[in-house]
C-alpha cells in the first residue's frame, strides 16, 4: 500500500465533532420516529460507533472496498470539458467506476457489515432511482441475507432495468401503491416493515437523511469517496481544489464528498439541487433552495410541503433526486452558510449530459448531470488555475434512455 | 360515547403516516383528498365540546402540520377548542421537550407511547414527561397489525405501573370485544383506532355510520362491562 492510500484508510482526523449526542446538526437531524423504533435506533447507534473503534471491522471494510467495490476511485481530468467551460479545471472523482456503478455502494458495503456485527439475517431497503436497492440487493446476496427493496410503484415503471437487476441478485422487489408512488412513499413502507419486524431486520437506509444515526452513518460509510479526493488532489495538483460540486437528492454522495473538507474553509462546496421545470413554480425537488423547516422522515430539516404541512409531490427527470426532503447536515451546512445550495432545471441537467457524453465518452447518471451542469457554469466563471471536483455516477438507465432519445441530437 | 366510549381520539390528517397500517393512511388520503384540514379539525372538537364538557379529548397525529402552525399557536388553538391531550406519534419524549412546553402553558397533557422494544432505562427516562395516561403499544408493528398477543401484556403493563402513577391504555391490535377484554383485565383502558375506522368506511351515509359505531362500541363496552362485573364479584 502507499504512503497515501494509508492515509486514506486510516486518517484519524474528525474535521466537524456533529452531530451531537442526539443526533442533532444544530436545530436539524434529531429522531422524530415512532417509540417502537427508539430502542433499534439506540441499538443501531450503539453497533456504528463501536464499528468506528473496532480496527477489525475497519479491515474488512476497507479490503470490502478495495477488492469488491474496486476503490480508490480515480480522479479524472475532464480536459476537454474543460476546454468547452473555458475557465477553471474540471475533475470528476469516478463513482462511475465503482461496483455497480454509483457510489451508493460505499455506503451498503458497509451497512451490510453492521448487519452482520448485530447478527441480522434479513435486510431491507428502500429505493428511487433503483440504484440503492440494487447496491443492497447486491451485498446481500454476498453476505447470504434476505433482501427486500420497497420502491414507488412509479418508479418501478421508470427504471424497469434496475428492477431486473434486483431480481438477479435474488432481491424481492416491493411495489408501494400508497400517496405519490416515489422514493418517499418507499421509504415510510420500509419503515413500516422495520416497526414489524425489528428482531430479525436490519434497515439499510440509502441516504444521510432519516432519524439519528443514519445522517452521520451514512455519511460515514460515504466520505470515502471525499478522504480520496483530498488526498489525490494534493498528490496530483498540490493543493487542495478550490470548489466542491455534488448533486443533492437526500444529500449522500455530497456530503461523502463534502465532510473531509468541510474545515477546508478555501474550499468552496456547492450542493445542487433538482430544479425541475424551474424553481419559481412547484415542479421540482429543491428542498434546500425552495424549501422550509420542517419534520419528515424522522428528522428536522428542509423540505417541501403546502401550508398546512402536508408534504408535496415533487418532480425531477431524475428519479434519484426526486425527494421532498434533505439529510439534515445539509441543512446545517446551509443555515451556517459553509455550503452553497443552487437549482438546476431538466433541461439544463440533460444539456450537461449531453456535453459530457461528447465530449468526454463519459455517460454522467441524469443525478450527476445536474452537478456538471453548475460546475460548467462556475469553471466558466473561475481562473484557468483553479479546479473544482464532482461526484461523478454512472448512467444506466437504459429505459429512460429510450423515453427521451428525442430529447437528444444523434 | 352513548354508546360507552370514555375517551375520544381524533386524528389530524397527514401525507406520510409512518407509523400507520393501511386503514390509517386510506383515512388520511380521504381526508386529505376533501381538503380536511387542522382548522377543521379544531371545529369539530369545539362543536362536540358545546354539547358535551366532559368527556377527554386527544388529537393524534404527526410533528410537521404541528410545525408548520407553530407549536405555541397548535398549542393555544387546541386548548381554545377544548383539546384535552396530544399524542404525536413520531415525537418521543427525547424530542418533546419544545412541544411539552407549550403544551405545559396551555394545561394539554403530552401523551407518551410505550413499546414492547422500550428499554428500562428509557422507560424511567421517559415517565416524568408523561401527562394524562401512558399509551401502551402491544406489539411490534403499525396500527391495525394482525392479532393481539394477550399474554404478554400483564408483565408489560406492570413494569409500567411500577414506574408511574399514571393510568395505562393498551392499543394497536385491538378489534374484538373478546380482545378487548382481554386486553382491559390486564390495563386501565383499550384503544381502538382502525377497526373503527375501517368499519366507518364502508357505510354509505351518516345514520348507517351512526348505527355501525352504536352497535360496535356498544359491544366492546358490554364485554368490558362483563369483566368489570366479574372482578368484583370475585372481590366480593
Ligand atoms: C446515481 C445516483 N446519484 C445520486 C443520487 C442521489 O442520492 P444522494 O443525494 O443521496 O447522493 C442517486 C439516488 O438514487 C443516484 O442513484
Amino acid at each position: 500500500m502507499t504512503d497515501s492510500a494509508e492515509q486514506i484508510m486510516h486518517e484519524p482526523r474528525r474535521p466537524q465533532e456533529l452531530p451531537d449526542d442526539r443526533g442533532h446538526f444544530g436545530v436539524f437531524g434529531g429522531r422524530f420516529v415512532s417509540e417502537t423504533l427508539m430502542t433499534a435506533l439506540e441499538e443501531l447507534e450503539q453497533a456504528w460507533r463501536k464499528s468506528r473503534e473496532d480496527r477489525d471491522f475497519q479491515a474488512e471494510l476497507d479490503r470490502d472496498l478495495a477488492h469488491f467495490v474496486g476503490r480508490p476511485s480515480p480522479l479524472y481530468l475532464a480536459e476537454r470539458l474543460t476546454a468547452h467551460a473555458g475557465g477553471a479545471q474540471i475533475v470528476f472523482k469516478r463513482e462511475d467506476l465503482n461496483h455497480t456503478g454509483a457510489h451508493k455502494i460505499n455506503n451498503t458495503v458497509g451497512q451490510a457489515l453492521l448487519a452482520r456485527a448485530m447478527g441480522k439475517k434479513r435486510v431491507i431497503a428502500e429505493t428511487g432511482a433503483g440504484q440503492h436497492g440494487v447496491a443492497s440487493a447486491t451485498v446481500a446476496a454476498r453476505l447470504g441475507m434476505n433482501c427486500v427493496v420497497y420502491m414507488g410503484a412509479d418508479d418501478i415503471k421508470r427504471q424497469a432495468i434496475n428492477v431486473f437487476r434486483m431480481k438477479l441478485l435474488g432481491a424481492e422487489v416491493v411495489s408501494v401503491e400508497s400517496g405519490s408512488r416515489t422514493l418517499k412513499d418507499a421509504l415510510n413502507e420500509a419503515m413500516r416493515d422495520w416497526v414489524t419486524n425489528v428482531d430479525d431486520t436490519f434497515y439499510i437506509l440509502g441516504t444521510v437523511a432519516g432519524p439519528h444515526p443514519y445522517p452521520a452513518l451514512v455519511r460515514d460509510f460515504n466520505a470515502v469517496v471525499g478522504r480520496e479526493a483530498r488526498v489525490q488532489c494534493r498528490d496530483e495538483y498540490g493543493k487542495l481544489p478550490d470548489a466542491l460540486v455534488a448533486c443533492v437528492g437526500g444529500g449522500s454522495n455530497a456530503i461523502g464528498l463534502f465532510y473531509p473538507f468541510i474545515e477546508d474553509r478555501e474550499v468552496a462546496m456547492y450542493g445542487v439541487e433538482a430544479a425541475g421545470r424551474g424553481l419559481y413554480g412547484i415542479e421540482h425537488a429543491a428542498s434546500l433552495c425552495a424549501g422550509r423547516v420542517g419534520v419528515l422522515h424522522g428528522s428536522r430539516t428542509y423540505l417541501l410541503d403546502d401550508d398546512a404541512g402536508q408534504i408535496r409531490e415533487t418532480h425531477s427527470i431524475s428519479a434519484g433526486l426526486d425527494y421532498p426532503g434533505v439529510g439534515p447536515e445539509h441543512a446545517w451546512l446551509k443555515d451556517c452558510g459553509r455550503a452553497e445550495y443552487v437549482g438546476v432545471t431538466d433541461e439544463q441537467a440533460l444539456e450537461a449530459f449531453h456535453l459530457c457524453t461528447r465530449l468526454e465518452g463519459i455517460m454522467p447518471a441524469l443525478e450527476s448531470a445536474h452537478a456538471v451542469a453548475w460546475g460548467l457554469k462556475l469553471a466558466a466563471g473561475m481562473r484557468r488555475q483553479c479546479r473544482w471536483i464532482s461526484c461523478i455516477n454512472w448512467w444506466n438507465r437504459v429505459p429512460i434512455c429510450w423515453n427521451l432519445a428525442s430529447r437528444f441530437p444523434m | 360515547m352513548e354508546s360507552g366510549a370514555d375517551l375520544l381520539e381524533l386524528g389530524i390528517p397527514f401525507s406520510d403516516v409512518m407509523a400507520d397500517g393501511p386503514v390509517i393512511q386510506k383515512a388520511c388520503q380521504r381526508a386529505l383528498e376533501r381538503g380536511t384540514s387542522l382548522d377543521d379539525v379544531f371545529e369539530m372538537v369545539s362543536r362536540f365540546r358545546q354539547r358535551d364538557a366532559e368527556t377527554p379529548i386527544i388529537l393524534m397525529g404527526y410533528m410537521n402540520p404541528l410545525e408548520r402552525r407553530g407549536i405555541e399557536a397548535f398549542s393555544s388553538q387546541a386548548a381554545v377548542a377544548g383539546v384535552d391531550g396530544l399524542l404525536i406519534v413520531d415525537c418521543p419524549a427525547d424530542e418533546a421537550v419544545e412541544t411539552t412546553r407549550a403544551f405545559d402553558a396551555d394545561g394539554l397533557y403530552q401523551i407518551f407511547l410505550i413499546a414492547p422494544t422500550t428499554s428500562d432505562s428509557r422507560l424511567e427516562r421517559m415517565v416524568p414527561l408523561a401527562g394524562g395516561f401512558i399509551y401502551y403499544v402491544t406489539l411490534k408493528g403499525v396500527t391495525g397489525s394482525a392479532a393481539l398477543d394477550a399474554s404478554t401484556l400483564g408483565p408489560a403493563v406492570r413494569r409500567i405501573h411500577a414506574r408511574s402513577e399514571l393510568p395505562v391504555a393498551v392499543g394497536f391490535g385491538i378489534s374484538t370485544p373478546e380482545q378487548a377484554a382481554q386486553a382491559a383485565s390486564a390495563a386501565d383502558a383499550v384503544v381502538i383506532g382502525s377497526a373503527l375506522v375501517d368499519r366507518l368506511h364502508g357505510c354509505r351515509d351518516l345514520s348507517e355510520a351512526l348505527d355501525t359505531v352504536r352497535e360496535y362500541i356498544g359491544g366492546i363496552r358490554q364485554a368490558l362491562d362483563r369483566l368489570a362485573g366479574e372482578s368484583t364479584a370475585a372481590a366480593s
